[in-house]
C-alpha cells in the first residue's frame, strides 16, 4: 500500500468542572461583589433620591422625605415632568442650553484640532514657544476672567446671549483641548503622513482624511468632557446671562430664602443630569483603544 | 524614460554633518538599484531625497529628464514603500491601495479596475475588505506594495521594506519583489542594512558608507572585487577573514608572511593583482573569504606552504558546511574600516596587541576537525584579496582599480 492513511483520531478528553469546586470558585470571589455592589449603591443613592423626589408631587413632599416611596408606592407619578414640559422658564433654559453646549464644544474642537496639527506637524518659526504660550495659559482660571469679560461683553452687546456664552467657554476649553490633540496627534507616525504625501494628498486632505479620523478617540474624549462642563456650568452662566439664562443657573433661581420649589427642581435637574450621560453613553463607543493598530509595523 | 540621477548631491544638516556626501549615482530605466551599507550610511537620506521627504543640500537630482529639487512629492511622479509600511489603519485594503488614486480623481471604474488588478498580482483578493490590523505582517507588507504599484509611477522608493518580517516571509517576499520589478520594469531604488538583500535583488548594488559612495556594481563584481577593505567586509556573510601580512618574493611569485607563517601566492595571483609589485617587503592587509579556507584533510594535494595551521576554537556545524573558528599566530587587520563593520554587527573590537586572529572557514560537512585539535587548513589562493593597510583600497591593477570605481 502506497497511499498513506491518515490516522483516526481518538476522540480528547472532557474534564467537567465538579459542582463543588464551581460552588467554590464562585464563593471565594463573592466578598469582592458584595463590597462593590455596596459601593456601587452608595453612590447612586442621591441620584435615586433625586428621581424619586422628582416624581413625588410637593404636598407629599411636605411629608417626609423620598424614602416614603417604598412604603406607598402609589404616590409616584410624572405629573411634575408634564408640569415641567409646560414650564416656560425651564423648556427655554434647556434650549438655551443645547445651543451653547453645541456651539461651545464644536468650535473650540475644530480650532483646537486644526491648532493640534499645525503644531504636531507643521514648520514655522516659533511654533514651540507659541506653543508653550498655549500650555501657559491652562493656568488662568475662569474665574479671574469673569468680571472683565462681563464688562467687555457689556460695552459689545455679547452680554446675555447665546453667542457669548459659547465664546467664553469656547475660550476656556482651547488651551487644554489643543495641549491634548497636540500631543495626540504627534503620536500619529509621520511614515503616515508621508506615505499620503508622496500618495499626492493635500495638507488639507491629509487633514480631514487621516489625521481627523485617526484623532477620533482623542476628540471623542474632549467632546465628552467640553459638553459636560458646559452643561454641567452654572458660574459662567450666572455672571453673563440674565433673561437668556441656561439651564442650571434657570434651576438655581428657583431656589427660594425660606424653601425650595423642589417639584421644579428635582425633575428639572435630574433631566439635565440625563442629558450629558445619555451623550456620554453615545459616543462611548468611540473611545476605542488601539485605533492605529496595525498602520506601522 | 525615468532614470534616477544624482548629481555631486549632498544633504548637510543644520549641525554641519553631512548625511550624505557627494552622492554621483546614476540608477537606469528599469533598473534595480540597491543601496547597502551600515546604519548611518546616508542610505535612507539619499532615498528620501529622491521622495521629496528631505531638502536637498547640494547637487542636483535629475527623475527622467527633469530636475526635481524642488518638486513637490506628489508631483514626482514616485511610489514609496515605507519600512513601517505606513498603512492608513483607519481605510479597508481596497482603501488603502485606492488612495492614492482618489487623489489623482481617477474615474470609479478605473480605480476599481486598477486595485483589484493589483491585489490580483499581490494575492489580496480576500482581503480587500479588511482593516490592515487584521492583516499578518506579510500580507500587509503587501498591501504596501499594492499601494506602490496601482498607481504605475516611474519610480518605486523602498526603504528596507522587509526588515520586519521574520526571516522565512522575507526570503519569499524578496523573491517576490524581484519578480514583481522585472514584470513591471520600473526604476527601482531599494534601500537595505542587509547585504544577502542586496545581493539577491539588485541588479547594481551601490555600497555606501558614512554618506560616501564607496562602489557601485553588480552583484557579482562586488563580491569578487571590492573597491576597498570596507566594501569587501561589508559584502559576504560570514564576512571577509582580514588578516595582516608582508609581502615577500618567492619563487618567481610573492609569499605573505602571516607571524611565523608563510603563505605562497602563486604567478596567477600577482599576474590578477599586479598592482601587489609596488608592495614587495611591505604590509598589505590579506582578505581571505571563508569559503577559500578548507580543511586540508578534505582538500588533499595542497602543499603546505598553501596552508595556515592553526587552532580550532569554535565548530558550528549546520548540515550543508561547518563554520570553522579557528586562531592563527597572525595579526588581525585593525583598521577604521574594520572597527566600524564590527561596531554594525554589535562587537567592540579592542587592540590589545593580540596576535591570534580568529578566522572563519566554511568546511565541507566531511571535515573531521573538532574544538582544540591544531589543524592545517587550505587557503584557496585563487581567490584572495589584498588591500593597502594605509588607504584600504583594494590591490588590483597598477591604478588599483576595481570594476566599478567611482570614476571622478
Amino acid at each position: 500500500m502506497a497511499t498513506a492513511v491518515a490516522p483516526t483520531r481518538a476522540q480528547p478528553v472532557v474534564i467537567e468542572e465538579s459542582v463543588a469546586t464551581r460552588a467554590l470558585r464562585v464563593l471565594a470571589r463573592a466578598p469582592v461583589h458584595i463590597v462593590l455592589i455596596v459601593i456601587a449603591l452608595l453612590w447612586l443613592l442621591p441620584t435615586l433620591g433625586l428621581f424619586f423626589t422628582s416624581l413625588l408631587q410637593p404636598e407629599d413632599l411636605g411629608e417626609g422625605g423620598w424614602w416614603q416611596v417604598f412604603s406607598e408606592p402609589s404616590k409616584l407619578t410624572f405629573e411634575n415632568y408634564r408640569t415641567m414640559v409646560g414650564n416656560e422658564g425651564i423648556t427655554s433654559a434647556l434650549i438655551t442650553t443645547a445651543w451653547i453646549t453645541t456651539g461651545a464644544t464644536i468650535l473650540p474642537i475644530m480650532v483646537a484640532a486644526l491648532a493640534g496639527y499645525a503644531f504636531a506637524w507643521l514648520e514655522f518659526p516659533g511654533r514651540d514657544w507659541i506653543f508653550l504660550g498655549v500650555i501657559a495659559l491652562l493656568l488662568v482660571p475662569l474665574q479671574m476672567a469673569l468680571i472683565p469679560i462681563f464688562q467687555l461683553y457689556n460695552a459689545t452687546g455679547l452680554y446675555d446671549t447665546i453667542l457669548g456664552l459659547i465664546l467664553f467657554h469656547s475660550a476656556f476649553a482651547l488651551p487644554f483641548a489643543i495641549f491634548l490633540l497636540r500631543n495626540f496627534f504627534a503620536g500619529i507616525p509621520k511614515d503616515l503622513m508621508e506615505a499620503a504625501r508622496i500618495d499626492g494628498a493635500s495638507e488639507m486632505r491629509i487633514f480631514f482624511r487621516l489625521i481627523l479620523p485617526l484623532g477620533l478617540p482623542a476628540v471623542a474624549s474632549l467632546g465628552i468632557f467640553q459638553v459636560l462642563f458646559v452643561w454641567n456650568d452654572l458660574l459662567v452662566g450666572l455672571v453673563l446671562a440674565q433673561d437668556n439664562q441656561p439651564i442650571q443657573p434657570a434651576i438655581a433661581s428657583q431656589l427660594r430664602q425660606f424653601g425650595a420649589n423642589l417639584e421644579v427642581i428635582a425633575p428639572a435637574s435630574f433631566f439635565s443630569a440625563i442629558i450629558p450621560l445619555a451623550i456620554f453613553l453615545a459616543f462611548q463607543r468611540y473611545f476605542v483603544q488601539g485605533l492605529l493598530a496595525g498602520s506601522v509595523k | 524614460m525615468s532614470e534616477v540621477k544624482f548629481e555631486q548631491v549632498s544633504k548637510i544638516y543644520p549641525d554641519g554633518t553631512r548625511a550624505v556626501n557627494v552622492l554621483d549615482l546614476e540608477v537606469e530605466d528599469g533598473e534595480f538599484m540597491v543601496l547597502v551599507g551600515p546604519s548611518g550610511c546616508g542610505k535612507s537620506t539619499a532615498l528620501r531625497m529622491v521622495a521629496g521627504l528631505e531638502e536637498i543640500s547640494e547637487g542636483v537630482l535629475r527623475i527622467g529628464d527633469r530636475v526635481v529639487n524642488h518638486v513637490a512629492s506628489k508631483d514626482r511622479d514616485i511610489a514609496m514603500v515605507f519600512q513601517s509600511y505606513a498603512l492608513y489603519p483607519h481605510l479597508s485594503v481596497y482603501e488603502n491601495i485606492a488612495f492614492g488614486l482618489r487623489v489623482q480623481k481617477v474615474p470609479k471604474d478605473e480605480v476599481d479596475k486598477r486595485v483589484t488588478e493589483a491585489a490580483k498580482i499581490l494575492g489580496l483578493e480576500e482581503f480587500l475588505k479588511r482593516k490592515p490590523r487584521a492583516l499578518s505582517g506579510g500580507q500587509r507588507q503587501r498591501v504596501a506594495m499594492g499601494r506602490a504599484i496601482v498607481r504605475k509611477p516611474s519610480a518605486f522608493l523602498m526603504d528596507e521594506p522587509l526588515s520586519n518580517l521574520d526571516a522565512k516571509l522575507r526570503v519569499q517576499m524578496r523573491s517576490e519583489i524581484g519578480r514583481l520589478q522585472r514584470d513591471l520594469d520600473t526604476t527601482t531604488i531599494y534601500v537595505t542594512h542587509d547585504q544577502v538583500e542586496a545581493m539577491t535583488m539588485g541588479d547594481r548594488v551601490a555600497v555606501m558608507r558614512k554618506g560616501e559612495l564607496q562602489q557601485v556594481a553588480t552583484p557579482q563584481d562586488l563580491y569578487d572585487q571590492p573597491v576597498n577593505l570596507f566594501v569587501g567586509g561589508f559584502i559576504g556573510s560570514p564576512a571577509m577573514n582580514m588578516l595582516e601580512a608582508t609581502l615577500e618574493r618567492h619563487n618567481g611569485g610573492f609569499a605573505a608572511v602571516l607571524g611565523d607563517q608563510r603563505l605562497s601566492l602563486g604567478e596567477h595571483v600577482v599576474s590578477e593583482h599586479p598592482g601587489l609589485q609596488r608592495y614587495d617587503g611591505k604590509k598589505v592587509i590579506l582578505g581571505i573569504r571563508p569559503e577559500d579556507l578548507e580543511d586540508s584533510e578534505v582538500a588533499q594535494g595542497r602543499a603546505e606552504d598553501e596552508c595556515l595551521r592553526g587552532e580550532v576554537k569554535l565548530r558550528e556545524a549546520l548540515g550543508s558546511e561547518i563554520m570553522v573558528h579557528f586562531a592563527v599566530n597572525a595579526r588581525p587587520a585593525l583598521t577604521d574600516d574594520v572597527r566600524e563593520l564590527a561596531k554594525d554587527v554589535g562587537e567592540e573590537i579592542t587592540d590589545d596587541g593580540e596576535s591570534n586572529a580568529v578566522l572563519v572557514g566554511r568546511f565541507e560537512p566531511r571535515s573531521k576537525v573538532r574544538e582544540g585539535d591544531t589543524v592545517p587548513v587550505a587557503v584557496d589562493t585563487r581567490s584572495l584579496h589584498f588591500f593597502d593597510p594605509e588607504t584600504g583600497a583594494g590591490i588590483y591593477d597598477q591604478a588599483n582599480l576595481a570594476k566599478g570605481t567611482r570614476s571622478t
